[in-house]
């Protein structure tokens, strides 16, 4: 008996049989990533809301697309880390809750630039424009790429309800109204003379409506990406926020 | 091939053409259109190519090659594992010139470092060390077990099938296509074509491991082996998304915030604990005592770091997330793990270096083996290194800083970029039946090259990050912040200038190998005396 289960764990045995191989090893690899992963979709601190929250408008949506597409998250992450310098240079530390609506993530593992997690309201749009077109017109010192086709091509519009109602599918609330919506709150989000702002504000609080490109009467990815860019960091309000705990 | 077999094949290709059309004439953006006829064509390429064995006789025989072993497959992957590096070195060059020059980026949408950035890391991690990897991998396994590769042809449908998803990730890079999680960006279609390929490859490695003709599998193929299943199980599960359209390429993942930041992550860290190195352990533990003529040192610890070090990897990943929202139990846990992993590390080192006991005065006359050598010295330096990167206290100045860059390139040019080229060298007159390489020195002076190289871009990087580092966190004594970040961005141009030359190194190196590669396949080795012999001992 005892014998046998030397037997079991003599390695000679499992590597004369590649079935058991496989297994052992397949065990071995999945342990750490269940305990790791799988509580923080149960846990309270992972899962909290936090008031403000809402999902992007439609315009943000598309101008997060453009941030990704153009692989911004290479040089520049949205997590400010609890630290003494790092809050006073971008503002108070992210919270978890701040992400919750992100499919996917957009954290960043870099600073080549500087983090972006509260640029929101920052800089004005003619900053954003100015520099986005040619980075180092504002910032000599930058070694951003310049970005001018934002100002050449228009924001896709015509699938942007498809693109809610996936996010729908993975979590997001966004209603059945704010899909049906979607397009004309695209266009109102970005209309120089505020038309349909008031649905969308009731739709979307805190939404800033404006022409973000400059170029009234076009809808640009220029306006897309401005419209994220101006709006990360504003939804929570951290001069009422109180951290229900601590434990982070 | 009989003419029912090829007709059917046709048939299927021409069906696939046929469909990709339809998709192209429906696509949502421009580079799903692209993609789609992108498919069409290489259905249309492959057709053509089976159409030429078309033959009107129902049945013909082929002469049977089950006792030799498939080898055309390894030769071709060779071949892919030189240009996909040549290539993607070359990108890595631009992108570095790019941040030392920002006016490199042309301002187009397709040339912005934000583009190329996954098309550099992608080409070298998965085309280059993929090919690497999947190449060595089927011709060690064949060796060791004494077998042909199962399923007949179904490792060409690998081979051609991963350069079919290179090519799609990275045009698709080039588009804008991107899921935006590092090392994975490629979008849901591409994704679900890399898992059939996958599967496949599994099927090819598993299936030879099965009709072995050694009563032992050898521990390389163990490494092989952890590194197939598992790249299989993180890609699959970090790729979890809903598509907004099929006629789109865009999609959504399935999970968001935190719960996402981890499991990527958990990924992220993990193509560089199974892919980066438990598939280049399984190379080293062929290669090395092959190279040297010497048994692997230590059969016991083989065992221990094998399983200790499959274990272990899979819970670092946090340590890419510390002091982010992700909790701090998995924050200290991922710490923890990744200190833990030093061991098995080195256990994997000293393995390979002392597997070179007795033979260590061949460093003196074969160039080859003294890269195996430096490769996993430098194995032992990153995986020093890292561990601690991943104590939260180091990690709080390194992180978000060029540090963590100079850190992987050490890994990924000394380690992976090393132990390829020298697998390379060692395999490329085997397979091309010639009784050497062209020339010795050649690779003598790609070493040297290749060495000096890393050394510029490892130690420019330490000094950039470490600074960046400080620098964001200085405070005078009124309690104000001393510089913008701008500050740190104009004092990183020097040392981006000098990691942009150590890549040039390491480029012309790999340059010099495909010279010396291509005259050794045409023919004719070097009259030479052997380096660090004097001149008349020739």
């Amino acid at each position: 008996m005892t014998m046998g289960i030397l037997e079991m764990f003599n390695h000679a045995n499992v590597e004369r049989n590649a079935t058991v191989l496989l297994v052992l090893g397949f065990i071995a690899v999945a342990i750490g990533g269940i305990i790791e992963i799988v509580p923080l979709f149960y846990l309270q601190n992972t899962i909290e809301k936090v008031e403000g929250m809402r999902p992007y408008t439609p315009l943000e949506l598309a101008g997060r697309n453009i941030y990704i597409r153009e692989g911004c998250y290479t040089c520049h992450s949205q997590m400010i880390r609890p630290f003494r310098d790092e809050t006073e240079r971008y503002g108070h530390y992210s919270l978890a809750a701040e992400s919750m609506f992100d499919h996917p993530f957009q954290w960043g593992s870099k600073r080549t630039g500087p983090d972006l997690a509260r640029v929101g309201n920052r800089y004005s749009d003619d900053w954003h424009r100015e520099h986005l077109v040619d980075p180092r017109s504002v910032v000599p010192e930058s070694v951003m790429p310049g970005y001018p086709f934002l100002m050449q091509t228009e924001v896709s519009a015509k699938y942007i309800a498809d693109h809610l109602r996936s996010n729908q599918m993975v979590g997001v609330p966004y209603t059945d109204e704010m899909v049906e919506k979607a397009q004309a709150d695209m266009a109102a989000q970005a209309s120089a003379m505020g038309e349909g702002a008031e649905e969308l504000t009731a739709r979307y609080p805190k939404v800033q409506v404006r022409d973000f490109d400059g170029q009234p009467g076009r809808l640009t990815e220029m306006d897309a990406l401005v419209a994220y860019l101006q709006m990360l960091g504003t939804l929570v309000d951290f001069s009422t926020f109180k951290a229900e705990t601590e434990s982070r | 091939m009989n003419g029912y077999g090829v007709a059917a094949k046709l048939a299927a290709l021409g069906g696939i053409a046929l469909l990709a059309v339809v998709l192209a004439a429906k696509g949502h953006d421009a580079g799903y259109v692209f993609h789609a006829y992108l498919i069409a064509a290489t259905a249309i390429a492959f057709a053509v190519y089976y159409a030429r064995d078309f033959s009107f006789a129902l049945v013909t025989s082929r002469p049977t090659t089950e006792d030799r072993y498939l080898d055309g497959v390894v030769k071709a992957g060779m071949i892919a594992t030189v240009f996909w590096g040549v290539a993607g070195f070359l990108v890595g060059v631009v992108i570095a010139a790019q941040l030392a020059w920002p006016a490199l980026n042309l301002d187009l949408p397709w040339t912005t470092f934000g583009r190329l950035r996954p098309l550099h890391t992608s080409a070298v991690v998965f085309a280059f060390g993929g090919n690497a990897l999947i190449a060595t991998s089927l011709y060690v396994v064949q060796r060791t077990c004494r077998a042909r590769l199962a399923f007949g042809n179904l490792a060409w449908f690998v081979f051609w099938g991963y350069q079919i998803f290179i090519v799609f990730a990275a045009t698709g890079y080039l588009f804008g296509i991107t899921e935006s999680r590092e090392y994975a960006e490629p979008e849901w279609y591409v994704d679900i074509w890399l898992t059939l390929v996958w599967v496949a490859y599994f099927l090819v490695f598993f299936g030879t491991l099965l009709k072995r003709k050694e009563p032992h599998i050898y521990v390389a193929n163990w490494f092989y082996l952890a590194f197939i299943v598992t790249i299989a199980m993180l890609h699959i599960i970090n790729n979890l998304a809903v598509p907004v359209s099929i006629f789109g390429s865009k999609s959504y993942s399935l999970f968001s915030g935190v719960q996402d930041a981890l499991i990527q992550w958990w990924y992220g860290h993990n193509a560089v604990g199974f892919f980066l190195t438990a598939g280049f352990l399984g190379m080293m533990y062929y290669f090395v005592p092959k190279r040297a003529n010497r048994p692997v040192y230590s059969y016991r610890l083989s065992i221990v770091h094998f399983w200790s070090i499959i274990f272990l990897y899979i819970w670092a990943g946090p340590h890419h997330l510390h002091y982010t929202a992700l909790p701090d139990w998995a924050q200290t846990l991922g710490m923890v793990f990744s200190v833990m992993l030093w061991m098995p590390s080195w256990g994997g080192m000293i393995n390979g270096l002392m597997t070179l006991s007795g033979a260590w005065d061949k460093l003196r006359t074969d160039p080859v083996l003294r890269m195996m050598v430096m490769s996993v010295a430098f194995y032992g330096m990153a995986t020093f290194e890292g561990p601690m990167m991943s104590i939260k206290s180091v990690n709080s100045l390194s992180h978000y800083t060029d540090w963590t860059i100079g850190h992987v390139h050490s890994s990924a040019l000394g380690w992976v970029g090393l132990i390829s080229m020298a697998a390379v060298y060692d395999l490329v007159p085997k397979l091309w039946s010639k009784s050497g390489l062209y020339s010795d020195r050649l690779v003598s002076w790609h070493f040297w090259l290749a060495t000096l190289g890393i050394v510029l871009y490892a130690s420019s990087m330490w000094v950039s990050g470490i600074m960046q580092g400080l620098m964001w966190r200085e405070y005078d004594d009124q309690g104000f912040l001393v510089y913008s970040f701008a500050d740190s961005v104009a004092a990183m141009h020097p040392y981006y200038v000098i990691r942009m030359l150590g890549g040039l190194l390491f480029l012309t190196g790999a340059l010099v190998m495909v010279y010396n590669l291509v005259r050794t396949v045409r023919g004719g080795e070097r009259t030479q005396a052997l380096p660090g012999a004097p001149a008349w001992a020739s």
